[in-house]
């Protein structure tokens, strides 16, 4: 009823092969952004906007690209954290080189750079798969989380062995640093995650979304079909580690503004991990809805006793959250092993063939 | 010219030039394989059963000694402390069991990986919310555990033993030893072999599925509560032993997902293999090479034998 | 499903109502303490959230608070986490903290360039960055009572002592175990100068954080180069398995000297063995003193606070109250300097500037002893001040040597420098425009 396809014809090969191709989904994407642009800004507070909003939208873009490799491709990487960190680390280096290039153009070549190290970890893809192949990757987690430690040249041998963020603008607008505000910011963030998620998706619903579906299905039988497995399953990961790349830069530059070598933790590929898995395998929306569910759900957690006027500690709060955060995982891997993506589908049909049952 | 020399040479000659020290290295290497070997147990003894690729098993390790200490710092009596920490491996096992594993029975295995991750988290908060966060000591004398070292006097030098270093050896050894008859001989270890063989074809016989799986983790607990006991001897018990039983993972790959022995001498490997590596190559980069050390050595079996030293042969048709 | 909606509803509900929590009272001064009681540092941080807590408490309960002003203390657990220690920040940020002490390095970082945006003053009490301590360029960020330089100036100082003076360490072996991140490398420049013209030689041992609680390695290497004497910067598990590996390794523990962070726990798990290891400090490790006293009274025996009555007087506990102590004489002084009883981050960061505690201040808190005498001016927010050595005796620290001053000839310039380099690199650092008090 309220989410019909019946009566919208498509008159050219292009119209129907469009990522919306139906009206209510175009709708639908125009009052997000128009959210997400101006009602957020306007409603949303200072720790809203630079504790909760940023936050996820980083975070999001990262499990982006994790789930282009694991949802996506079938394979699966602990490493995401370290890739953002070289994209982190990258972007450091790169800007404090040449600082008078704008900072935009950097964050997104220090996603290459990212792209060039996830290319490199990649190749051991080919000659092991599952759970082998996601504890091969802890090796990237670990040894590029040494490298951050150990090599001064990455953060300019600084004695506080952390990368700091200087001023950047962006026409005159300061975006990085103190001073830049969380708005700007948050600006910023956004921008460059719609316009990556729609660059996103149109890779994955192409014929290279197409190849690395099937390989995920099964490689040999991709492979049979001449799907060259090599370039194939290297592309997923210099895709993902470009994404977690970029992620890494903003992460450091746009919202924490200085960071140590333990901010790229296991403890961070794991939590987009979980992203990408409460989220939805295979989902762009998955991932956003992963990452609200992960990031914003302890905030609200840790902030619920207070506001309902119970008195426990901050320890104990954070023991529960971590019992709670706990618990949902298993909850909604239970109750919906196929993701919050899942739950949204199913929304879509109700929506659909409202006011019937089916 | 120097840097060859550096690698290939100076190591060798220091080692020639220090017998003491290399054996002390190895033995080192040794009881750290030990236990990087029991982790990796009770994630290989879960793997077989169930399918399940178990992430908590170093938070299982970390709470069952956090529950032994706890309950000794109390007041209750060590070995009743001991008791009652089996007990509680039990009820976790049990709890698995039923609020994990029967309702995500069938489906794909990274949701079962993910479910354990759930299972890190609650048993990370419980733990800290029923004991506290701060490192406790581990009873050592209580427990009836050796203290103290052997001082060998051979090879020119001094080769110190620490007595709980050798319980480790022969308490691993002994639960190996016992594991093996346990599935070998028992009617309840047949019955997990076929399990692990196939799952169907168990349920078809009349095996309980629920039942082996609530043995199986609850045998990986008292895997995990021997191995916390010793390393909470070595060092404290605290939350970031988590960190190091991510060690058992290059175990893993290095010995194969399914295999006893496999992990066991992989742990060996990986042991040894580290300390020697940081100890005499360490150096030359600036050291503390041993975080990712193992996971490069895993990877460089792997790259020859995908399926791990004593991994079953993945044959694969369409 | 219906599960899940009603999940998704309570969720929404408590959403909205988080929104409404209130900020605190605009009569309190609000003094938020950023503490980790979870995670793996735990071990040292409850202790240090415990002394914080109740000094603060003790001065509602027995003085009504500062100036007869309530302190409203509200503790935000970041678990040693940037990333929540941010989040507490902000979180923070709209109640109006007088300041805010992070009691992490990896927080205080990024904490540090906001600092002067947001007139929030920030307190890492002998932590954080070192060259933080240059108030023309950090006029929002103070880290008394000494940077980790000094520090290591005053542990090279103490061995020279026991070898017969500076001139005796050439050809000496040091060894040097630290934490491989930012606070552990940092002093390895100043070793290095050190090392070059005192003509010893140094050995490093990075232990990483992943690592800390396996450092078995770590001390074969010791055993192999047999070092002269030891010196440690390490931090939660690290600390404890460091002293085990120690005493196995039959390692003379006299000559192992650690920064001021190991607690009475961390020696203990060795047992009688560990009798001998070293740490600095600048307060005292007893409970003998009416500040505690007065906190066991109104605090810990009035049941209102989370305290174990043992706890008090211990190293880590009595640095808690140490660091609470500098927050309230700062609100103190700020309250002298405008006049004003509500005071506001502006008015602290003044009161810091213009901080001296005096011996007789001291003994008017009932702090008689308990450490030295302490005062920062605008251009020196560190002070600098000098230290002692406390020997684990088995049970608890002693104190075994006099004060020992730090090298402010060689830690000065090196502090200037690095903060220089510093405003530098941050293109776009502010020049110092807050008025001095304290000329």
């Amino acid at each position: 009823m309220f989410y019909r396809e019946v009566g919208q014809f498509k008159t050219s090969y292009a119209a129907d092969q469009a990522i919306f191709p139906i009206r209510q989904d175009r709708i639908g994407l125009a009052l997000i952004l128009a959210v997400a642009f101006i009602g957020i800004p306007l409603v949303g507070g200072e720790f809203m906007i630079a504790s909760v909003m940023i936050p996820f939208l980083v975070l999001a873009l990262a499990a982006i690209g994790l789930n282009i490799l694991i949802g996506y491709t079938g394979l699966i990487s602990l490493g995401t954290g370290a890739f953002m960190g070289v994209g982190a680390y990258a972007c450091y280096k790169l800007s404090t080189l040449f600082p008078q290039v704008n900072i935009i153009v950097w964050i997104i070549a220090s996603g290459l750079v990212s792209c060039a190290v996830g290319v490199l970890f990649g190749l051991p893809s080919l000659r092991i798969k599952g759970f082998y192949l996601a504890i091969a990757t802890l090796a990237a987690q670990f040894f590029l989380q040494w490298c951050f430690v150990r090599v001064g040249w990455l953060y300019n041998n600084n004695p506080s062995g952390a990368i700091e963020v200087p001023l950047h603008t962006l026409f005159g607008i300061p975006i990085t640093g103190a001073t830049a505000k969380p708005l700007t910011r948050y600006y910023v963030v956004l921008t460059i995650v719609v316009v990556m998620t729609w660059f996103a998706s149109n890779l994955v619903h192409g014929r290279i979304g197409r190849n690395w579906m099937a390989v995920r299905d099964m490689d040999i039988a991709a492979q049979l079909m001449g799907i060259r497995l090599l370039p194939a399953k290297l592309l997923a990961f210099a895709v993902s580690s470009f994404y977690a790349g970029v992620a890494g830069a903003l992460m450091v530059f746009l919202w924490l503004g200085a960071a140590e070598p333990e901010a790229f933790n296991i403890n961070e590929s794991f939590v987009l991990l979980f992203m990408v898995i409460i989220g939805g395998l295979g989902s762009l929306i998955g991932a956003f809805f992963g990452a609200a569910l992960i990031h914003i759900l302890p905030i609200i957690v840790r902030t619920a006793p207070d506001a309902l006027g119970l008195s426990i500690g901050s320890a104990t709060a954070e023991h529960l959250t971590y019992i709670i955060t706990g618990g949902l995982i298993l909850f909604f891997l239970i109750v919906e092993p196929h993701g919050l993506a899942r739950l949204w589908q199913i929304a879509k049909q109700k929506l659909r063939v409202w006011p019937f049952p089916y | 010219m120097h840097l060859l020399y550096q690698i290939f040479i100076d190591p060798f000659m220091q080692m020639g030039q220090a017998p003491d020290l290399l054996v002390q290295t190895l033995w080192e290497g040794l009881v750290g394989g030990v236990l990087y070997a029991l982790i990796a147990l009770g994630f290989v003894l879960i793997f077989k059963a169930s399918g399940v690729f178990n992430f908590a098993q170093g938070i299982m390790m970390v709470f069952a000694a956090l529950t032994l200490v706890g309950l000794y710092e109390k007041g209750v009596p060590a070995p009743l402390a001991l008791l009652l920490a089996i007990g509680v491996m039990y009820l976790l096992a049990l709890g698995v069991e039923r609020v994990v594993l029967r309702p995500l029975v069938n489906q794909p295995d990274i949701m079962l990986f993910m479910a354990t991750f759930g299972l890190t988290y609650i048993l990370i908060g419980a733990g800290q919310l029923v004991f506290g966060g701060d490192p406790k000591e581990m009873p050592v004398a209580a427990l009836g555990l050796p203290k103290g070292a052997i001082d060998l006097k051979i090879l020119g030098g001094l080769v110190s033993l620490q007595k709980i270093d050798i319980a480790a050896a022969i308490i691993a050894s002994i639960m190996v030893a016992g594991l093996a008859v346990f599935f070998q001989k028992t009617r309840i270890g047949r019955a997990l072999r076929a399990v692990a063989d196939d799952h169907q074809a168990a349920l078809s016989v009349g095996i309980s599925l629920n039942q082996i799986w609530v043995i199986v983790w609850f045998t990986a607990g008292i895997v995990a509560l021997a191995t916390g006991i010793m390393w909470g001897a070595r060092s404290d018990v605290s939350f970031a032993l988590q960190v190091i039983s991510l060690k058992a993972l290059p175990v893993l790959i290095l010995g194969g997902f399914t295999s006893v022995p496999g992990a066991i001498v992989g742990g060996l490997i990986i042991g040894i293999g580290e300390k020697l590596g940081e100890f005499y190559w360490g150096p030359l980069v600036g050291g503390g090479i041993e975080s990712w050390l193992a996971y490069a050595i895993a990877l460089a079996f792997l790259l020859f034998k995908p399926e791990g030293l004593f991994g079953e042969k993945i044959i694969e048709r369409i | 499903m219906r599960k899940l909606k009603k999940a998704a509803l309570a969720l929404i509900a408590t959403t909205a109502l988080a929104a409404s929590a209130l900020p605190a009272a605009a009569e309190d001064i609000f003094v938020p303490l950023f503490t980790y009681r979870t995670g793996p540092f735990a071990g040292s941080g409850t202790y240090i959230a415990n002394g914080m807590h109740d000094y603060l408490e003790m001065l509602n309960q027995r003085d009504g608070g500062i100036g007869g002003v309530k302190i409203a203390i509200e503790e935000c657990e970041t678990g040693y986490n940037t990333t929540k220690g941010l989040e507490c920040y902000e979180a923070v940020k709209p109640k109006h903290p007088v300041l805010v002490n992070p009691w992490s390095t990896g927080i205080t970082l990024p904490i540090i360039p906001k600092a002067a945006v947001d007139k929030i003053p920030v307190l890492s009490m002998a932590y954080g960055l070192s060259a933080s301590s240059e108030g023309d360029t950090f006029p929002w960020i103070f880290n008394p009572p000494d940077t980790y330089w000094d520090g290591m100036s005053m542990i090279i100082k103490y061995i020279a002592a026991q070898e017969g003076g500076l001139a005796k360490l050439k050809g000496k072996k040091i060894g040097y175990l630290y934490l491989d991140a930012g606070y552990g490398k940092e002093p390895l420049p100043f070793l290095a100068d050190l090392s070059k013209e005192l003509g010893f030689e140094t050995k490093l041992y990075p232990v990483a954080a992943a690592e800390m609680q396996n450092q078995s390695a770590q001390w074969l290497n010791v055993r192999r180069d047999r070092p002269d004497y030891m010196i440690m910067y390490g931090w939660g598990a690290m600390q404890p398995t460091a002293v085990k590996e120690a005493v196995k390794t039959n390692y003379p523990m006299e000559k192992f000297i650690s920064i001021w962070w190991p607690s009475e726990e961390d020696a203990k798990g060795a047992g009688k063995e560990a009798a001998g290891f070293k740490t600095l400090n600048w307060h005292a490790a007893t409970p003998d003193f009416p500040v505690i006293k007065d906190i066991e009274k109104h605090v810990v025996g009035a049941g209102k606070s989370q305290t174990p009555k043992d706890q008090l007087g211990t190293v880590l506990y009595n640095r808690g109250v140490y660091n609470s102590m500098l927050i309230a004489e700062g609100i103190r002084t700020a309250q002298k300097l405008t006049g004003k009883k509500v005071v506001t981050g502006e008015d602290v960061r003044r009161g810091m500037e213009s901080l001296n505690i005096d011996a007789a201040r001291l003994k008017e808190l009932g702090m008689d002893g308990f450490a030295g005498p302490i005062k920062l001016s605008c251009a020196d927010h560190n002070g600098h001040r000098p230290t002692f050595v406390q020997r684990f005796d088995g049970a608890k620290y002693v104190k075994v040597s006099d004060w020992i001053e730090p090298m402010h000839d060689k830690v000065g310039p090196l502090l200037k420098a690095d903060a220089k380099a510093y405003a530098e690199k941050n293109a776009g650092w502010p020049k110092r425009t807050e008025a001095c008090d304290s000329k």
